[in-house]
């Protein structure tokens, strides 16, 4: 009976408890414990303990060329990825909102490249990309256009990987504004139609305004994703050629697991982290604008 | 009735709790190597005729390094064996505890300089087991249609590269992704007289070894296959086998996937196996143990872990491997026995021969902090093949690299230390 009135009197704290356990061990704990080693200088390869060197580890990394461009190249990465996929996946959205014939097949190979495991669509795109026995060269030659090194050129790697984040991404927003067009209020089109309106004021004028807490809605989970990618990257050059596509977490895995600083490469993971979290608090701001 | 069966129940849980706790049971974790591939298929014998069960697990070369290290620095690792990369793992694993010393293992069938890389004071701490060297390999077919001899020296490679370069094959093919491309380098490097690190000091901006990374970045850059700065041996060989180069400097290992029928379209008698031609100070290419075995520190099962040691790196493993798989094993005895010989390619015969003579026993700078001196060095690299050896700003390059090398040396406790 006590044992009861126990539980009962602390259901308030005792039914989070489990949710509340996994939050601080699965997600606290890894990021605080990043934090602590950003201020050390645990290196696996000097064989010694780690040891507190205060903000040394990030002079270190500041001071290196490469952590300043990985920083531009992932905000770069993510800004094209997501602004491309923005405007193509809102644009599919508003013709997939008609009725059309064969509407359902559309919708279901839209969701196809979604349902692919990115490794794997990876591997794919460097078999198009191959400069030398790709297709993606062969269709370029076809046309009577110049052939591109894609993923093998330094200056083609970025776009070819967004491009890829394109093909990947954009049925992810469309679906989510989809969701959204589906859930407006039919009564202010009614209403601009007996005003008059054309579809093309009603579109700039009702649909994206209503649909513009959706649309963000959707480019947050794309810009905190985008700024977090690793998977396509990794597996189609691993950062390369030399460095031209390394973003921050690719950085941040070389610095841990191929040259064993982790301390350093904590370092890199906590301004990942803050960006991240700039960014979505950003959008979260604009998102309380645009409120209809 | 309920009460009995529960005790039945518990019984026979213990009973197979106890079975099972006599089997003696050992993890391994091999890499996604032919010779991996070899033991994996030949450990329902060793677990039938030892008693001991293997649990076993594969990984990339690059996967298997981070896994052992991930899990040695935790301190929560339950393997008992492993392969290792004796040029890119022994000191750091050293350092840190990691390999238990292997004082029962008799060594006598092992050539020395292949020990010295793997042993710290008087203790032995890894079994070799695959050794590599660098060869070129190349169309005979192309070479004899266009009237050329099997390059000897860089002249000749040069020349024959720019003879059979045209749109559609390359003339020339080595790794030109810069990490790496550092292995591959090292050949080129030696045969200009230059070398990596020399008295635990990074040297690789001497003239020699400039000359050397210019002639690399020349070659790859005006003869190489599109797109070679993002190219490994993995992105090389299918281009190689769907007959669009003509020649490749890579290591030994590599002969049989290469004239795999399954996936060659060039046939087996159109590859050959060359010595690695000659530079302007004599020809000395890398041969070193590109693969070894060992135990953990931490290992519960040292007794099965040592059997199991002893049955994967015997020497009718290696006979096996050399003759059925042509992989080139570290063991002295299995390139002395005729009946295995006469399996192999001739060509793999006369290089390691070439090679065991004259070569060097590093393809790397030997260091703790490998793994980011070969993208330091493969900066260099890039740069040289992207400016077809003719960057200006090389030097200076070069320069800023070693800066940053011996900063790892120094970081590592290893700057100046011979």
């Amino acid at each position: 009976m006590i044992r009861t009135g126990f539980v009962e009197r602390n259901l308030r704290i005792l039914f989070p408890l489990p949710a509340v356990a996994f939050v601080m061990v699965m997600m606290l704990f890894p990021v605080l414990y990043t934090l602590f080693l950003s201020f050390t200088n645990w290196n696996l390869t000097s064989g010694m303990p780690l040891k507190w060197v205060w903000l040394r580890s990030y002079g270190r990394v500041f001071a290196e060329p490469r952590f300043l461009e990985a920083l531009g190249r992932t905000i770069v990465f993510t800004l094209s990825a997501v602004t491309l996929e923005t405007f193509l996946g809102t644009t599919v959205a508003l013709v997939l909102n008609r009725e059309f014939a064969g509407k359902g097949l559309v919708k279901l190979l839209l969701l196809l490249p979604l349902v692919a495991t990115p490794v794997a669509v990876g591997i794919v795109f460097n078999l198009f990309y191959d400069p030398t026995i790709g297709l993606a060269n062969w269709v370029l030659t076809s046309l009577g256009l110049a052939k591109s090194n894609w993923v093998s050129g330094a200056s083609t790697v970025l776009p070819s990987l967004i491009l890829v984040d394109v093909w990947q991404w954009t049925p992810m927003i469309s679906l989510i504004v989809l969701a959204g067009l589906a859930g407006l209020s039919a009564e202010p089109y009614e209403s601009a139609r007996v005003d008059g309106a054309t579809e093309a004021q009603i579109l700039r004028l009702i649909t994206l305004p209503m649909a513009m807490p959706t649309i963000i809605t959707a480019m947050t989970l794309r810009t905190v994703d985008g700024l977090k990618t690793f998977d396509i990257i990794y597996a189609m050059t691993g950062g390369g050629p030399g460095y031209a596509s390394e973003t921050l977490n690719i950085l941040g895995y070389k610095y841990s697991f191929e040259y064993f600083r982790m301390g350093q490469s904590s370092v890199v993971l906590v301004v990942l982290f803050l960006v991240v979290l700039a960014a979505s608090l950003g959008i979260m701001k604009l998102r309380g604008q645009s409120e209809f | 009735m309920r009460r009995k069966a529960i005790l039945a129940l518990v019984v026979a849980l213990a009973i197979v709790a106890t079975a099972t706790a006599q089997q003696k049971e050992i993890r391994v974790l091999l890499a996604n190597h032919p010779y991996g591939d070899l033991l994996k298929s030949a450990i329902p014998e060793f677990e039938a005729s030892s008693g001991i069960k293997v649990n076993l697990e594969q990984y990339q070369e690059g996967q298997l390094s981070t896994k052992l290290a991930t899990e040695f620095a935790t301190g929560s690792s339950t393997v008992d064996v492993f392969m290792t990369r004796p040029l890119q793992e022994t000191k750091m694993f050293y350092k840190n505890g990691w390999y238990q010393p292997l004082a029962s293992y008799d060594f006598a069938d092992f050539p020395k300089a292949s020990l010295g890389l793997v042993s710290f004071g008087s203790k032995t701490y890894v079994v070799p087991i695959v050794t590599e060297w660098q060869v070129l390999y190349y169309r005979i077919d192309l070479l004899k249609k266009a009237g050329l001899a099997v390059p000897t020296t860089f002249a000749d490679l040069e020349a024959a590269a720019k003879r059979l370069n045209s749109a559609d094959v390359a003339g020339f093919a080595s790794r030109g992704k810069g990490n790496p491309a550092v292995t591959q380098m090292s050949s080129f490097l030696y045969n200009y007289g230059g070398t990596y690190l020399d008295k635990g000091k990074a040297v690789f901006n001497s003239k020699a070894a400039l000359d050397a990374i210019r002639f690399y970045g020349k070659m790859l850059g005006t003869y190489g296959p599109a797109g070679v700065t993002a190219m490994s041996w993995d992105n090389i060989m299918p281009v190689f086998q769907a007959g669009k180069i003509a020649m490749w400097t890579d290591a030994s290992v590599f002969y049989s996937q290469i004239v795999d029928p399954a996936k060659s379209q060039v046939p087996a008698e159109s590859v050959g196996i060359a010595n690695f031609p000659a530079g302007p100070k004599g020809n000395t290419p890398f041969i070193v143990v590109s693969w070894g075995m060992a135990i953990s520190k931490k290992t519960k099962s040292l007794d099965a872990a040592q059997t199991f040691l002893a049955w994967a790196t015997s020497a009718d493993m290696a006979k096996r491997a050399l003759g059925n798989q042509q992989i080139t094993v570290a063991r002295n005895s299995p390139w002395l026995d005729k009946a295995v010989l006469a399996k192999v390619n001739p060509g793999l015969i006369e290089t390691r021969a070439y090679a065991a003579k004259n070569g060097v026993p590093f393809d790397r700078p030997y260091m703790s902090a490998v793994g980011e001196a070969r993208d330091r060095i493969g900066e260099v690299i890039i740069e040289s093949i992207n400016t077809k050896g003719e960057s200006a700003n090389l030097e200076k390059k070069a320069n800023d690299m070693v800066v940053k090398v011996n900063e790892l040396l120094e970081d590592t406790g290893e700057y100046g230390v011979q």
